[in-house]
C-alpha cells in the first residue's frame, strides 16, 4: 500500500479527481482555509495526507495559506491549497512571493459566481483575468482550466510538473461545475504517470549563486543542509541579495518572464475540434467548453463551418495558434461565464473580428445560446 | 600595509552586505548580535537554523546573517514560517521582525501561531512605530505617544505583548530591552530549546522616529530611559505591564513564562503514528 490511488475507474467529482491528482503527482503538504466550492478538496487532503506522513493545516486564512505552501516548498515538500475567487483575491501577494521566489507550489481556484462573495455555490468564469494579471508587477503565469474530472486529475499533475520544470506558483483555474460535477475518472498505475522530481541543491559550490538568471533555472536548496542563502521578496540578484537598481530589476524580470516564455511550446496545451476548414471558431474554455463542443455539433449537422478551440492552459496565451486561425477564418465567438475576459486577448492577437457571449454567472452555459450565436453569423 | 580586519562574528554574517541599513542609535546591532550569539551558544547544529521575516527595518536582519534566510511579505512572515517548519521539523525557525509587521498586519497570523503552539521562536523588536515607512503609529504605540501619523498623540490603546503571548497559549514568553543584551540573548538560547511557540518581545529605540518625536533626544536617551524604567519582576501580573513612558511607569521586564505543554508538531506526530497502527 503506498497511500495512492488505486488504479482503476471510478464514479467521482472533479474535487476528489484533484486532490487524488495531486497526491499522484507528489503533494505532501497543503495548507488552506474552508471556501465553496473547493472545500472538499480541503476535506479530502485533511484525511489523505496525514495517512500517507504528508502534512495538512487549515490556516487561519487565504493569505496565510498562500503564505505556508510557499514556506513548506521552500523547506523542500511539493505543495498546495485550493480556494474560490474571494480566497484567491486574498493569495494574490503571496502568489507574487511565489513569482519572485521561484517557489514551486500549485493553487486550485475553483471559480464561482463575483465580484466580491457573489454567489458562493454557484459557477462563474469571472477570473480568468486575475490569474494572469492579479498580483501587481509583471510575471509570467501559468494556468490550467480542466473541462472534466478526468482532466481534473491529469491536469493536477501537470500542474505540478510544470510548477517544478518552471519553478513557480502554477495555478487551476477550475470551476464549481466542473469540481462538483461526478462523471467516470480512469486512474493508471503510478508508474504510467510522469512525476518531475525536485531537484535540490545540497552543497554550494565556492562563489555559486541562489538564483540564475542566465539558465532557465537552476535547483533550489533546502534549508538546513549548510547552504545558506538568502530568498528575498524584495528584488535581488542572483545571490539573492535585495537591490534597488533598475537594472537588476531588469534582469530578474527578463528572466522570470523569459524562462516562461521561452518554453512556451512546452507548456501549451489546446484542443481544436473541426476547426480545419472552419470559417467561425468558437473559443471557450473549462465547463463552456462542454457546452460550446454541443453547439458546434448541432451546427456542423445544417453544414455551418464551425470549429472548437479549447485552450487547457489559458496562460501562457496561445498568441501563435489564435494568430494563424485569425489569418483564415472570418469571426471567433467566445463564449464565457463572465463579461467579457478571455475574448480580449483573443481579439488582441486573433486579428478578427470577434463576438463575445456573456453568461451571466451563476447559471451552467446553455449551448442553445451558443447555437443561436452560430446561427446568426452564418447567413 | 593594510590589515584585513574581520567582525570577531564573521562565520555568521554575510559580511559583504555591510554596511547594514540602520540609523545610527538604532537598536538592531544590538538584536542581530544577541541572537548570532545564542545560535552559537545553544543547543543547536548552526545548520539547522533558518530566519524568516517579514518587512520593515527588523525584517531586513536576516538577511545580513550568514544563515539561510527568508525575506517574504509584510506580515506573512509567522504564516510562511508555520509551512516551512511543519514540512521540515529539524529545522529550528525563527521569526524576526518588527512590531508592526508581527501584530499590525501579521496580528492573525501570530494569534493563531501561538493558539497552535506552533513550533517556532518569534524574536518581536518593538520600537512602537513603523520606522521604515517615517516613524507612522501601530498597534504598540503607546497612548498619548506622538507620531508621524498622530502628530496630536496617539488616541488609542496600545497591545501588551507579552499578556497576548500568554493568553494564547505559547510556551515561552519573555521581554527586554536592547539595554539587556546578556539577558535577551540567554532567552533566545531557552527560547530554541522549547518545545512550542516561544516569543520574545525586545525593546528598541527608533531615534530619528519614535525617539524624536517623544522627547528623546538620541538613540542613547532611550537607552538610558530602559535602563532606568526597567526592573525585572518574572512574577509580574501580566496584564498590569502595558508599556506608557509617558507618566514614570515601569517597564517590566523578564521571563514571564516558561511551561511544558504540547506543541503543534507533536499532536501531529502523535496523529501520524496513530494512522499508521491502524493501517498495520
Amino acid at each position: 500500500m503506498n497511500g495512492l490511488l488505486s488504479p482503476g475507474k471510478y464514479f467521482a467529482d472533479g474535487n476528489f479527481a484533484s486532490a487524488e491528482g495531486a497526491i499522484m503527482a507528489g503533494c505532501r503538504f497543503f495548507a488552506g482555509y474552508p471556501i465553496t466550492p473547493s472545500s472538499e478538496v480541503l476535506e479530502r487532503m485533511s484525511r489523505r495526507l496525514p495517512e500517507i506522513g504528508g502534512h495538512f493545516i487549515e490556516m487561519e486564512d487565504e493569505i496565510g495559506s498562500m503564505a505556508a505552501i510557499v514556506g513548506a516548498s521552500n523547506a523542500g515538500l511539493k505543495s498546495m491549497t485550493a480556494t474560490s475567487g474571494p480566497g484567491f483575491s486574498l493569495m494574490q501577494e503571496n502568489l507574487g512571493l511565489g513569482i519572485v521566489t521561484e517557489t514551486p507550489t500549485v493553487v486550485l481556484d475553483e471559480m464561482r459566481a463575483g465580484p466580491s462573495t457573489g454567489i458562493p455555490t454557484r459557477v462563474g468564469q469571472g477570473d480568468v483575468m486575475q490569474a494572469r494579471w492579479g498580483s501587481h508587477g509583471d510575471y509570467a503565469p501559468i494556468t490550467y482550466a480542466p473541462n472534466s474530472v478526468q482532466e481534473s486529475f491529469d491536469l493536477a499533475i501537470e500542474a505540478f510538473n510544470a510548477a517544478e520544470m518552471y519553478r513557480q506558483p502554477v495555478i487551476i483555474a477550475t470551476d464549481q461545475v466542473i469540481g462538483h460535477l461526478s462523471e467516470s475518472l480512469v486512474v493508471k498505475p503510478p508508474e504510467e504517470y510522469t512525476i518531475v522530481q525536485r531537484l535540490i541543491r545540497k552543497k554550494r559550490e565556492e562563489d555559486s549563486k541562489v538564483f540564475s538568471f542566465s539558465d532557465d533555472f537552476i535547483p533550489m536548496f533546502i534549508p538546513g543542509t549548510g547552504f545558506k542563502g538568502n530568498v528575498d521578496s524584495l528584488t535581488h540578484d542572483e545571490r539573492g541579495y535585495p537591490s534597488n537598481e533598475a537594472s537588476v530589476e531588469k534582469e530578474m524580470l527578463e528572466h522570470l518572464i523569459g524562462k516562461i516564455k521561452k518554453n512556451e511550446d512546452k507548456i501549451i496545451k489546446y484542443e481544436e475540434y473541426e476547426t480545419e476548414d472552419a470559417e467561425v471558431v468558437i473559443v471557450a474554455y473549462g465547463i463552456t467548453s462542454r457546452a460550446a463542443k454541443h453547439a458546434v455539433k448541432l451546427a456542423r449537422k445544417d453544414g455551418r463551418k464551425v470549429g472548437l478551440f479549447r485552450p487547457i492552459t489559458l496562460w501562457p496565451f496561445p498568441e501563435a495558434k489564435i494568430r494563424n486561425l485569425g489569418e483564415r477564418i472570418r469571426l471567433f465567438i467566445v463564449p464565457e461565464i463572465n463579461y467579457g475576459q478571455y475574448s480580449h486577448p483573443v481579439r488582441e492577437y486573433g486579428c478578427r473580428e470577434t463576438r463575445e457571449i456573456h453568461f451571466p454567472p451563476g447559471e451552467i452555459p446553455d449551448y442553445k445560446i451558443i447555437l443561436k450565436n452560430i446561427e446568426e453569423v452564418f447567413p | 600595509m593594510t590589515t584585513e580586519i574581520t567582525h570577531p562574528k564573521h562565520e555568521l554574517l554575510r559580511d559583504e552586505r555591510f554596511p547594514h541599513i540602520w540609523c545610527p542609535g538604532c537598536g538592531l546591532g544590538i538584536v542581530l548580535q544577541s541572537y548570532i550569539n545564542a545560535i552559537e551558544k545553544s543547543s543547536t547544529r548552526i545548520e539547522d537554523n533558518v530566519l524568516v521575516s517579514g518587512i520593515g527595518c527588523t525584517a531586513r536582519l536576516p538577511g545580513y546573517t550568514n544563515l539561510d534566510t527568508y525575506h517574504t511579505t509584510h506580515g506573512r512572515a509567522i504564516a510562511f514560517a508555520t509551512g516551512m517548519k511543519i514540512a521540515n521539523p529539524s529545522l529550528k525557525v525563527t521569526v524576526i521582525s518588527g512590531d508592526g509587521d508581527l501584530f499590525n498586519i501579521g496580528g492573525n497570523h501570530f494569534i493563531h501561531a501561538a493558539r497552535r503552539n506552533m513550533d517556532l521562536t518569534v524574536i518581536c523588536v518593538n520600537n512602537f512605530n513603523y520606522g521604515m515607512t517615517g516613524g507612522q503609529h501601530g498597534s504598540t504605540t503607546p497612548t498619548s505617544s506622538k507620531s508621524a501619523s498622530t502628530p496630536y498623540g496617539n488616541i488609542e490603546a496600545s497591545f501588551n505583548l507579552p499578556y497576548i503571548a500568554a493568553a494564547l497559549g505559547a510556551s515561552f514568553v519573555a521581554r527586554w530591552t536592547v539595554m539587556h543584551p546578556r539577558q535577551f540573548t540567554k532567552s533566545i538560547q531557552k527560547a530554541l530549546d522549547v518545545r512550542g511557540f516561544s516569543f520574545i518581545e525586545v525593546l528598541s529605540p527608533c531615534p530619528p522616529n519614535f525617539g524624536k518625536l517623544n522627547g528623546f533626544v538620541d538613540g542613547f536617551a532611550e537607552m538610558e530611559f530602559y535602563r532606568k524604567y526597567s526592573v525585572v519582576n518574572e512574577k509580574a501580573n501580566l496584564e498590569d505591564i502595558w508599556i506608557d513612558p509617558h507618566h514614570g511607569k515601569e517597564i517590566v521586564l523578564g521571563e514571564f513564562v516558561n511551561r511544558k505543554k504540547p506543541s503543534y508538531l507533536m499532536r501531529e506526530e502523535e496523529l501520524i503514528n496513530s494512522l499508521k497502527g491502524v493501517k498495520q
